[in-house]
């Protein structure tokens, strides 16, 4: 428990929360509140950079110039939703470099997710309907999180995300009825997506160390496994639609919960990869680390002559 | 499909307004690819939205004119895009040089969109409708994408020694790339006779003004006098670097031969 | 994309393996670079509404950027950019914004996708 600092302030803030109203920048809140939205945001933005890489990776092989196009614009909306959420972090006092720098260092983590490398043209479509999907899941609860900014960049980043997971679907749809080779492509990327997909809902509730804070303070609104089983209850009758199998022998529909059961997750991967060891960890950082480390130079130029043009005016 | 030997045939025979055509869009989607080589490695995020943009647009220029082109052929626009090889290409070699470091990108961005501007506004007034509001169109596109350019242009010319280094550099390698913009070009005389598309020799003296004066400007000085002027791109004949950029970009496609995407 | 990092949200003790750089890399301190706030007017009859705030060393710049990342759905907009210390508060009080896409490139929009008609949750 973080000790309070004058009392007024503490209820004050105690009693938006309460009331489900939203804090914005210059509310008084606890140091814990703002330590803790700051690094969930900032890790957001992270994952939402990092995120580019995967998908990037097949941007200059798109085997059509309708889905260059659409991958194109994906691909820049995830570098604009970094903008939006590196934007709501700085209204907690911090600046972007310093966040970029705890991504560089490791001090702050991005979704693991995109830790998994993508093999064929298919992951593309894979992605976009498991891995946004996922997203969609966790990221709409957070239109409604305590802190206005964050809550209101969700807004628009979900209503960007709908574009992404269907042009994902519309893509995987097309291939699971094309050619042999492209079902196999397509039902090769799901096998692979799938499971790191129902990852990224983090531990299971029972497992989780998480403290209470974040559901007090209205951050967080639903548990891991809640929000995973709703993923599965959407993604099972649209794999069938796909007329794509799901990688799970143990999946079925359970008449008296009304959810589908599916397999147990393979919890010392989900670490693994966490702790370092997944496909492309390494590779992910260091691209990131070295388009920051190229780009000094223009960033210092842009300065520079910023700094002539206020020295000429002054 | 087209067949390989029918494809070739027919881009052989294409009709002359579709010949030029094909070369205006070639030049807008191979300079599309090399700015989409950025995403992910750009100096700043703003930067990758911006280059994206500018990539964006300039791939929906290509595919208008892709499928302007190959329409009277019954060729689509990913026929042509991904069945040709890069002696059917017809793009101009600045398009497809190598990207660089950011300040020879952005340099190349100046040169090519100062040259798309003045193309565009003779192609505006094309006897043709259909190209006409095309360019009205990609006008206004070009116009942003020239501005983002000048914007870059003087802060690295003029920000700080490495800087102006670097671009200094870039401008000594593209600027012979330039005079293949211009460079007579008996397709194009004869459609600009006919009133269909701006002759390439005219769009040279108001994009040599701009251009040389941003390069005063951004501190770059005169621009640098070349005793080499590369040249081939409209006949197919392109620098090593497009094979390549070609091999990449074709690749799935040409994995899943028929197949729908 | 999805960036909540639930499993992360626990601060590791020691840094992840993944961080891959030995030493800090130098970071340029965003001088010259001034936070405005951006409004857009949606269409022709609303008010311009407060979307968010970005970074710009100046208003041409801003004016740029805003179009980039805030009306890439949507054209014929007005968008004004001011710098944030020109904005004056009372306490505590912000506009809520207002996200409108209107259309433009149309594969950006979810409706612009062919889904067989019996999936559900798209």
């Amino acid at each position: 428990m973080t000790t309070l600092a004058e009392s007024g302030t503490e209820s004050r803030f105690d009693a938006l929360i309460a009331a489900d109203e939203r804090i914005e920048p210059r509310d008084e809140m606890p140091d814990a509140y703002r330590a803790t939205l700051i690094r969930q945001i900032a890790q957001h933005a992270h994952s939402e950079i990092i995120g580019m890489q995967p998908e990037g990776n097949w941007l200059t092989r798109a085997p059509s110039l309708r889905r260059k196009a659409i991958l194109l614009a994906k691909v820049q909306d995830e570098a604009g939703h970094g903008l939006y959420l590196y934007a709501a972090a700085e209204t907690l006092g911090v600046t972007r470099a310093e966040l970029l720098d705890a991504l560089h260092t490791g001090r702050q983590r991005y979704s693991s997710i995109f830790n998994y490398a993508t093999l064929t043209w298919a992951d593309v479509g894979a992605i976009g309907w498991l891995v946004d999907g996922a997203a969609i899941v966790n990221q709409i609860p957070l239109t409604r999180c305590s802190y206005g900014p964050y809550a209101r960049a969700m807004v628009r980043v979900c209503q960007e995300e709908s574009f992404h997971q269907r042009q994902g679907y519309e893509s995987l749809h097309v291939l699971a009825h094309g050619t042999e080779s492209q079902r196999a492509m397509a039902q090769d990327a799901v096998d692979r997506w799938w499971w790191p997909s129902l990852m990224m809902f983090g531990p299971p509730d029972s497992a989780s160390t998480h403290s209470s804070k974040s559901t007090a303070w209205k951050i967080k609104r639903h548990s891991n496994d809640e929000l995973r089983q709703r993923f599965v209850d959407l993604c099972v009758p649209q794999a069938e639609v796909l007329g794509l199998e799901l990688p799970d022998p143990d999946l079925r529909w359970d008449e008296e919960s009304g959810h589908y059961r599916y397999g147990e997750i393979d919890w010392d991967e989900f670490r693994a990869v966490l702790d370092g060891d997944g496909p492309c960890n390494h590779e992910r950082i260091q691209r990131r680390v070295a388009a920051h480390r190229d780009g000094t130079w223009v960033r210092e130029a842009a300065a520079a002559y910023q700094a002539k043009k206020n020295g000429a005016a002054a | 499909m087209t067949t390989g030997r029918a494809l070739t045939a027919l881009t052989r025979t294409l009709k002359p307004l579709d010949a030029y055509a094909l070369a205006v869009g070639d030049d807008a989607l191979i300079a599309s690819h090399r700015l989409s080589e950025w995403l992910t490695r750009a100096p700043d995020l703003e930067e990758e939205v911006a280059l994206a943009n500018i990539a964006l647009d300039q791939l929906g220029q290509a595919r208008f004119l892709l499928g302007y082109a190959g329409r009277s052929s019954g060729l689509s626009e990913d026929e042509l895009a991904y069945r040709r090889s890069d002696r059917e290409y017809r793009n101009c070699l600045l398009a497809e040089l190598p990207n660089g470091d950011f300040a020879h990108t952005v340099l190349r961005l100046l040169l090519f969109s100062a040259y798309q501007r003045q193309l565009y506004a003779g192609l505006g007034e094309s006897a043709d409708d259909e190209l006409a509001a095309f360019a009205k169109k990609a006008s206004v596109e070009v116009d942003y994408h020239y501005e983002y350019a000048v914007s870059w242009t003087l802060r690295l010319g003029d920000g700080t020694e490495e800087s102006h280094d670097r671009m200094a550099a870039a401008l000594e390698e593209l600027w012979p790339y330039t005079a293949e913009l211009f460079a007579d070009d008996p397709l194009a005389s004869g459609l600009s006779a006919d009133g269909l598309v701006p002759e390439p020799e005219r769009l040279h003296g108001p994009w040599m003004e701009q251009v040389t004066s941003v390069l005063a400007e951004a501190t770059l000085g005169a621009a640098p006098s070349v005793n080499r002027r590369p040249g081939g791109g409209r006949a197919g004949l392109h620098t090593e670097a497009l094979s390549y950029l070609l091999a990449e970009m074709q690749s799935v496609h040409r994995a899943h031969p028929g197949a729908t995407w | 994309m999805n960036g909540v990092t639930r499993e992360g949200l626990e601060q590791p003790a020691g840094a992840a393996k993944s961080a891959g750089a030995a030493s800090t890399v130098p970071t340029v301190a965003r001088e010259g670079l001034d936070l405005w706030e951006v409004f857009v007017r949606a269409r022709r009859g609303l008010s311009h509404q407060h979307v968010g705030s970005l970074h710009a060393p100046d208003a041409e710049i801003a004016l740029r950027r805003a179009r980039d990342l805030y009306t890439r759905r949507g054209e014929g907009v007005s968008i004004w950019v001011v710098p944030a210390s020109a904005v004056s508060a009372s306490d505590p009080g912000e506009k809520e914004p207002y996200f409108t896409p209107a259309r433009d490139k149309d594969y950006r929009y979810p409706t612009y996708y062919e889904l067989p008609k019996e999936v559900r949750g798209l």
